[in-house]
């Protein structure tokens, strides 16, 4: 069987599922990263950055190998599978709801200005500024912590670790040039469009494995999983014309029903 | 967390609590996370993402049938992506 991603078609479709959903994490994390800096000073803040991405590098380094090396192909395949079409269902469906018009946008100016508020509040410090470190070390980790699944699961089943991590701090060092030149407007990046993009990719990817897991036969072996990617556009197109249809029905926001996923 | 249910430790009375948990505070951390991070406010993909491989492993015992699984499968991830965001529509419109 030939192993998915080995050839460009699988390689190009897996750099770019980890390059948007770095990317799109990478934003978000930014924001806060923003946030303290401007608040608290840039040092701390940088402290805590540099930290949290010597971590999140550090995990991919200690699981990636050791999943390659210890656990069998196929085993691997069908828990990883598993992992990304739930993980990539996740963020489908909150794209889909988004793109619809049932859950609020992600709005990075107003947690600029949200995260702004609470950092003022908290008493100046001299010296090493705890607040700041920590605040910017948990916006880092914690975001960076998808990106590690992603990167982990995505590299080590298709024995492409090394593209995977290298798209993933490529989007980062893109992310990066561009926060610093656009400052405060990363509320035009296209973060819903991202979201859905890699939703796509993580749910195809997830079928293709999951199912060659559980022996299934891909006509066309990795060559399925742009046709994959495809008819899961197609659906979530038809999704998202139906539900807003639905929506236009139903005055009420699904932003205020608690509706809560992560990411 | 509510003081009180921290195990090991005084409660807010002076006493100390006679029924810790013997789960360490870590491992509850750590699975609190993977249950965020895979189920959160969305069991039904999980379950339904789950059913969905059961469904294709069965299939797959009759090696006749593992093409036909193919074109199975995403069908059924369509399918439950379907019935979830038609879940969040409904508890909207309750």
């Amino acid at each position: 069987m030939v192993i998915a991603a080995a050839t460009p078609t699988g390689s190009l479709v897996l750099v770019t599922a980890v390059f948007l959903a770095s990317a799109v994490e990478m934003v978000e994390a930014l924001t806060i990263v923003l946030a303290v800096g401007v608040t608290r000073g840039w040092k701390s803040a940088f402290e805590g950055v540099a930290v949290a991405l010597l971590a999140l590098a550090g995990l991919v380094v200690l699981f990636g190998p050791a999943l390659v090396h210890y656990v069998p192909l196929s085993v691997l395949r069908l828990v990883v599978g598993g992992l990304l079409l739930v993980f990539g269902l996740q963020w489908l469906r909150k794209a889909v709801l988004r793109a619809a018009g049932l859950k609020a946008k992600h709005d990075e100016d107003a947690i600029f200005a949200e995260q702004v508020a609470e950092l003022s509040e908290a008493p100046p410090a001299s010296g090493r500024d705890a607040t700041a470190f920590s605040v910017a070390f948990k916006g880092v980790f914690l975001e960076g912590l998808e990106v590690v699944v992603i990167v982990i699961t995505l590299g080590t089943t298709s024995h492409r670790l090394g593209p995977a991590a290298a798209a993933a701090a490529a989007a980062a060092v893109v992310v990066l040039i561009v926060g610093l030149i656009v400052h405060r407007q990363l509320s035009g990046v296209p973060e819903n469009a991202m979201k859905m993009g890699v939703g796509l990719m993580l749910v195809s990817f997830g079928t293709f494995w999951a199912a060659e897991g559980v022996h299934v036969n891909w006509p066309g072996t990795d060559l399925a999983i742009p046709v994959l990617v495809a008819f899961y556009g197609c659906i979530a197109w038809l999704l998202v014309a139906s539900l807003r249809h639905h929506a236009a029905e139903v005055p009420t926001g699904l932003a205020a029903s608690g509706d809560h996923l992560h990411g | 967390m509510d003081e009180e249910q921290v195990p090991g430790r005084h409660r807010a009375d002076g006493r100390r609590d006679d029924n810790p948990s013997v789960v360490p505070g870590w491992l509850r951390a750590f699975g609190r996370f993977w249950w965020d991070f895979l189920i959160g406010d969305t069991p039904e993909l999980f379950v339904g993402a789950v059913a969905v491989i059961g469904v294709l492993a069965m299939i797959c015992l009759r090696p006749g049938l593992r093409t036909f699984a193919a074109f199975l499968a995403p069908v059924l991830v369509a399918g439950v992506l379907t019935a979830s965001l038609y879940r969040a529509a409904r508890r909207r419109a309750s």
